[in-house]
């Protein structure tokens, strides 16, 4: 089968390059909607989606199950079919599907939407969607389409690219337990929601490998997830060999993002030396640094005060966390992403200070990217003083939700404004009796909140039916940008020829109630509880099956595929290679000093800033006579100078060290 | 005596009872100017006003209608710091005589005790140097070196019995001096009760460590690293967490030695976020810049070199001067700390190994005069402010030093705003063989300078003695630091929530946590262990319906809740 692969890949090449001399499906793309589009638009647009579809890259990693293997193979084929014209396709497909079937993939499903807007976050249009194998195939008005094909009226609605929640906690360990919501649960949430694929994060306990960590999440993804899943991996400790994991995970496994900790003292918390050493590793072999954003430390000492006081409840978790240590971590962060050259991601930004804090660092420029969740974009603090312990423990996460009620709107603002790059749910449930645990000590409450399932309908109904954001951002910021973050663009993230065809129809009138009772989660609260969302999926497509339609999900659990990140996403990467290559430093050649040196003693007892103990070429000062290279006179190259400046003597001229003038 | 008694018990080591009245100036205080003279007696003044009756036999100056102000206070010196056992070259004698020659009558010096050597030890040693060869009143702040146990007793002992209220402590110095946040933030919270002021040297030691290590592995050795292993950047950093330490423990925050754009940003932020933070740009980072460190003369560059290191940027002083002419910066200092040129080439192969320190401590007011003042950024009001009123205030000497008024010290200069001089190493006070103005010309200098009522300077001379100079001891809690912390302290108060207690299901945590998210790990908790999950329904308070405490707790109109929070739950009805 293998072999078989290889072969039409090499019979790909060809075909796939004189693809501008053969005519036919030119004539069909006619486009209509707002901007008429330039005719074969999208083959340039997808012309080298080979090159860029992760998914064969992926092949390489040994832990490539047959399933997902099959995949590019497909959708290498599918790009035979369609060079070679409406006609042969068919009976190519067939002939291919019947060998390369798994028990996994049932049945290629086909489908037509019709009628629909597609919003994709730089333009909309009116066309037909036509999908097969889970790729979407055509698009455009009269699409030539076999018999047989089960056909979906939109009816004008949006057709939006499935969303991408970058950030969910599913399945994950906590002390012998685990999150409420496992793969299954959690996808399926998310997939009601009109999220397509989900990003989780495997966190290694201190001291354990990475690389078995990554291999136990994606097992249990493999077996469980309902839609396609890819994973950040967090680093909660740092040394080499640790480094020659997240290598490894780099170039064989596909993972290109790794979080560090700024908080969790003595857990996971890094020193600012270690992030710096992790950020310029990451740097250097094209990862993105996520961050949780607080100072640990500061957190201790109030912690340790907020219960000295007595203060016990949850409502001594947002005490004890207050904002400006997530503002002042963030600043931190950026400041170490800058000097190290690296890509930041900042998860979780809960307050408005911290958004701030990004703002301003991308108005000045440096790389930053950041990550609002459900909660923080939905509700806010001041639950943390319910009465109802139970549902006061419910919102505990960190960074806290801000207990400033105008912070939503504010991040919302962010968001539409660009500030803020992407949203996630950061979706990380407990049952009431797990968070119990913390009953009599909120340090003890295990942290998390829902909102897979929540996200796209909260940024919907806060965001642009308040008139903040358009269609085409609320799709940037639900999926495109993930997708590009995430090297995933434009196989994720984008509808056109060649994605993958995890689309949504997106009801924009629809209204629903958020409880407890109709969640998909398996959490007995929700922290949106009793709030009325505008906007919610009317139909979702993942892996080119209907999932949700009328209301009823459809999802089969281990249907979801591992999607491998490739690093150096051009998103990130490309201001930062650029900027490598200016930031080179140079060293002033200048003559050796040879003056008087004053004796001193070597004991760095005391004494001026010295960097003591740190290594230097040369600790005594040797004086060579012969190696002077002073001379008394003659030019000298000037710094800049400020025009208007009265200085007599030119800096660096008329000067050796006898006359000092 | 004066009558206003803080004089107190303090001697007077000699034995002046100069008598001189300044007649004809204008006098000016950080509020107002007024046309006066001014009669002084005993170092005091004891009258100001016109046609003053003073006995015979009084020296008189005549002013002209020169401004006639408050002596400047240089509050950031290092005149006994030693580097690798060598000490600077200026010392309390040459030091104090260059601050005299500028218009400065009071310098305030950093104690940096060496590591592992007592606090008031280190002060001790620093008071005798002074009290020995000081020409001008002088004060000492107090460098922290490390936080343990035993620092706080004697901090407490130098507050409370030697007249300090002002401490140092390091963010920068990786290995040496530097605190990590949670020691920081200790050491603020017992500041505090101290009533102290904290002042922070602001870089972010860790990453400079990594910067010098990657420079130095690149074959940068020259001064040039110095400023590329601490870009501004670090600088902020530290500013915004001393900040925002500031803010968690509510205590007042020096930041000393501003020297770049970004952190001076960020403290008028700060400011205006209502933080009690001041911000002490230093003659050297209002008056030059940092392209220096380029010079081809090793020796050129070298005598730049201090931390943080001065701006590349050449608008940097410019845009100080600015903040410092709206407010937003409050002192200016000097930072004067003079090594030889010999002695910075200690690290002529390895620029981590230059002591670091710039001159600027006679060089201080004028130069403020020059780029502010005669820029028209600033009016002499506030000249007075940043150089001399400011920092009585902040360091509570004010009303005794840093105001011309009847019963303050007669520590007052005679300020000719048209003077020009050209700065050079020549003629300079400092035994320093350079100067990093040199050739700088500069608007503004004293005419006459009068410390402890007696001239000192007049017609370009200098007639001072050494160990004159008299220790001024300062109490804590300065009003213009701490008179805000104290109103926050009395709202800052949190309560816990009372709340019936949960009597639902707990899950059962192993003993030993092998995964523990979020936990406070070793702090001490009233709670450490999870006391076993007892459900005692007699206890609960839970109720079904009906109004409930926190009804009355605020909500967003147009939040769509509904269920109130708190109503309507229990823990088994949890739709």
């Amino acid at each position: 089968m293998a072999e078989g692969r290889r072969l039409d890949r090499d019979d790909d090449l060809p075909v796939y390059l004189a693809r501008p001399s053969t005519a036919d499906p030119v004539a069909r793309q006619k486009y209509g909607g707002l901007f008429c589009n330039v005719e074969g638009a999208y083959e340039s647009k997808t012309i080298d989606f080979d090159a860029l579809s992760v998914g064969q890259r992926g092949s390489r990693s040994p832990r490539a199950t047959n399933r997902e293997e099959q995949k590019p193979s497909k959708q290498q084929t599918n790009f035979t079919a369609l060079q070679s014209g409406g006609e042969t396709e068919d009976k190519t497909q067939s002939a291919f599907e019947r060998e390369d079937l798994q028990p996994t993939v049932t049945k290629s499903e086909r489908l037509l939407i019709k009628g629909g807007r597609i919003v994709n976050d730089d333009q909309s249009f009116y066309a037909d969607i036509y999908m097969e194998d889970g790729v979407i195939k055509q698009i455009g008005d009269n699409l030539i389409v076999p018999g047989g094909v089960k056909t979906i009226e939109a009816n004008g609605k949006m057709v939006i690219p499935g969303g991408i929640d970058i950030h969910t906690h599913l399945q994950m360990p906590f002390r012998g337990t685990t999150t409420a919501d496992d793969f299954t649960q959690g996808t399926k949430a998310a997939l009601a929601g009109g999220t397509t694929m989900i990003v989780d994060h495997v966190i290694p306990e201190p001291g354990c490998s990475l690389l078995e960590a990554f291999d136990r999440w994606s097992k249990w993804a493999d077996e469980k997830a309902c839609c396609d899943y890819s994973l950040h991996v967090d680093i909660t400790h740092w040394n080499d060999s640790v480094k020659q994991e997240v290598e490894t995970l780099i170039k064989e496994k596909g993972v290109n993002s790794f979080q560090v900790y700024m908080a969790f003292k003595d857990l996971y918390q890094m020193s600012n030396t270690e992030l710096y050493e992790v950020f310029t590793f990451l740097g250097e072999h094209g990862g993105i640094a996520q961050v949780h954003a607080e100072n640990g430390e500061i957190i201790a000492e109030e912690q340790a005060r907020m219960l000295e006081m007595g203060i016990t409840g949850p409502e001594g978790h947002v005490l004890s966390r207050p904002e400006e240590l997530e503002a002042e971590a963030v600043f931190r962060a950026v400041t170490i992403a800058s000097q190290t050259n690296c890509p930041l991601y900042v998860t979780r930004v809960m307050s408005k200070s911290a958004a701030d804090i990004i703002s301003q660092a991308r108005k000045k420029g440096n790389v930053v990217f950041g990550e609002p969740i459900t909660a923080s974009l939905g509700t806010d603090g001041t639950h943390y003083w319910s009465k109802n312990w139970a549902k006061a423990a419910s919102f505990v996460t960190s960074p806290p939700l801000s207990p400033d009620p105008t912070t939503p709107d504010y991040l919302n603002t962010l968001l539409a404004s660009g500030d803020l790059s992407v949203v996630g749910s950061a979706h990380c449930t407990f049952s009431v009796a797990q968070k119990a645990i913390g009953k009599d000590d909120f340090t003890q409450i295990p942290e998390g909140v829902n909102g897979a399932e929540e996200r796209m309908s909260i940024i919907w109904d806060k965001a642009v039916v308040t008139g903040k954001m358009d269609e085409n951002m609320f799709v940037a910021v639900t999926s495109t940008n993930a997708a590009k973050i995430l090297n995933l663009y434009p196989r994720k993230g984008r509808i056109a020829v060649g994605s993958d065809s995890d689309l949504v129809i997106w009801d924009t009138d629809a209204v629903r109630t958020i409880t407890a009772k109709t969640h998909h989660s398996a959490a007995e609260y929700n922290v949106f509880e009793g709030m009325e969302l505008r906007g919610a999926p009317m139909l979702v497509v993942c892996q080119g099956k209907i999932v949700l339609e009328d209301g009823n999900l459809h999802a089969t659990s281990g249907t979801g595929r591992f999607i491998p990140c490739s690093p150096f996403p051009d998103f990130a990467y490309k201001r930062v290679k650029a900027r490598k290559q200016l930031a080179i430093l140079k060293a002033v050649p200048r003559g050796m000093y040879d003056g008087p040196v004053s004796e001193f003693s070597p004991m760095s007892r005391g004494g001026t800033p010295s960097a003591s103990t740190r290594t230097s070429p040369t600790k005594v000062p040797v004086r060579n006579l012969h190696q002077s290279g002073f001379t008394l006179s003659g030019p000298e190259e000037a710094p800049i100078r400020p025009a208007g400046r009265r200085i007599v003597v030119p800096p660096g001229g008329r000067s050796n060290i006898t006359s000092l003038s | 005596m004066s009558g206003t008694g803080y004089q107190g018990k303090k001697n007077i080591p000699h034995l002046t009872s100069e008598r001189l009245l300044i007649k004809g100036g204008r006098v000016v205080n950080d509020d107002q100017s007024l046309y006066a003279d001014v009669y002084v007696e005993d170092g005091i003044i004891k009258q100001v006003g016109e046609n003053l009756i003073v006995p015979g036999g009084v020296k008189v100056i005549e002013a002209n209608g020169c401004m006639v102000i408050p002596g400047g206070i240089d509050v950031n010196t290092c005149l006994h710091k030693p580097y690798l056992g060598t000490p600077p070259v200026d010392d309390f004698y040459q030091g104090t005589k260059a601050a005299l020659a500028g218009g400065t009558t009071m310098i305030i010096d950093h104690v940096t005790p060496q590591p592992g050597d007592g606090l008031l030890e280190a002060f001790e040693k620093w008071q005798e140097a002074a009290d020995k060869k000081s020409c001008c009143d002088y004060s000492l702040h107090v460098d922290i070196p490390h936080w343990h146990e035993g620092v706080k007793e004697e901090l407490e002992q130098l507050v409370q019995e030697k007249g300090i209220n002002s401490f140092q402590v390091y963010m920068a110095y990786k290995g040496l001096y530097q605190m990590p946040d949670s020691q920081l933030y200790e050491a603020f919270s017992f500041l505090k009760e101290l009533g102290a002021v904290v002042l922070v040297h602001a870089e972010n030691g860790d990453l400079i460590a990594q910067e010098q290590s990657k420079i130095l592995g690149m074959g940068i050795i020259g001064p040039e690293g110095h400023p590329l292993s601490r870009p501004e950047e670090l600088e902020a950093e530290a500013v915004f967490r001393a900040i925002t330490i500031g803010n968690r423990v509510n205590c007042p925050v020096y930041i000393t030695k501003v020297m770049s754009k970004s952190a001076a940003e960020t403290v008028a932020i700060a400011r205006k976020k209502g933080s009690v933070v001041f911000g002490e740009p230093i003659t050297a980072s209002l008056a030059t810049d940092g392209s220096h460190y380029w010079s081809k003369n090793w020796a050129k560059a070298a005598p730049y070199v201090t931390s943080p290191p001065l701006n590349p940027d050449p608008t940097t002083p410019e845009h100080l001067h600015s903040l410092l002419a709206c407010g937003d910066l409050q002192v200016v200092g000097s930072g004067h700390c003079a090594y030889s040129t010999s002695q910075k080439a200690i690290g002529k192969d390895n620029f981590t190994l230059i002591p670091e320190g710039t001159n600027g401590v006679e060089e201080r007011m004028g130069f403020v005069w020059d780029k502010a003042v005669a820029m028209g950024k600033m009016d002499d009001y506030f000249f007075v402010a940043v150089t001399s009123t400011n920092a009585a205030k902040i360091f509570n000497l004010y009303p005794r030093k840093g105001r011309i008024a009847v019963g303050s010290d007669a520590d007052i200069v005679i300020w000719d705003p048209d003077k020009i001089k050209t700065i050079t190493a020549k003629s300079q006070q400092s035994a320093l063989e350079y100067n990093i103005f040199e050739g700088m010309d500069c608007r503004g200098g004293p005419l006459h300078v009068v410390s402890q009522g007696r001239v000192v300077f007049e017609e370009g001379k200098l007639q001072v003695q050494q160990g004159t100079g008299r220790f001024i001891s300062r109490k804590p809690f300065p009003d213009f630091a701490y008179q805000r912390i104290k109103y926050r302290n009395k709202i800052m108060n949190m309560q816990g929530v009372s709340r019936g207690m949960y009597d639902g299901p707990v899950y059962d945590v192993p003993a030993t946590p092998k995964y523990i998210t979020p936990a406070p790990s070793a702090k001490t908790s009233p709670t450490t262990h999870q006391p076993p999950p007892i459900r005692n329904l007699h206890q609960s308070n839970f109720s079904l319906s009906g109004s409930q405490i926190d009804d009355n707790i605020p909500r967003r109109s147009g939040h769509r809740i509904v269920a109130p929070p708190g109503g309507r739950s229990n823990i088994t009805s949890l739709g």
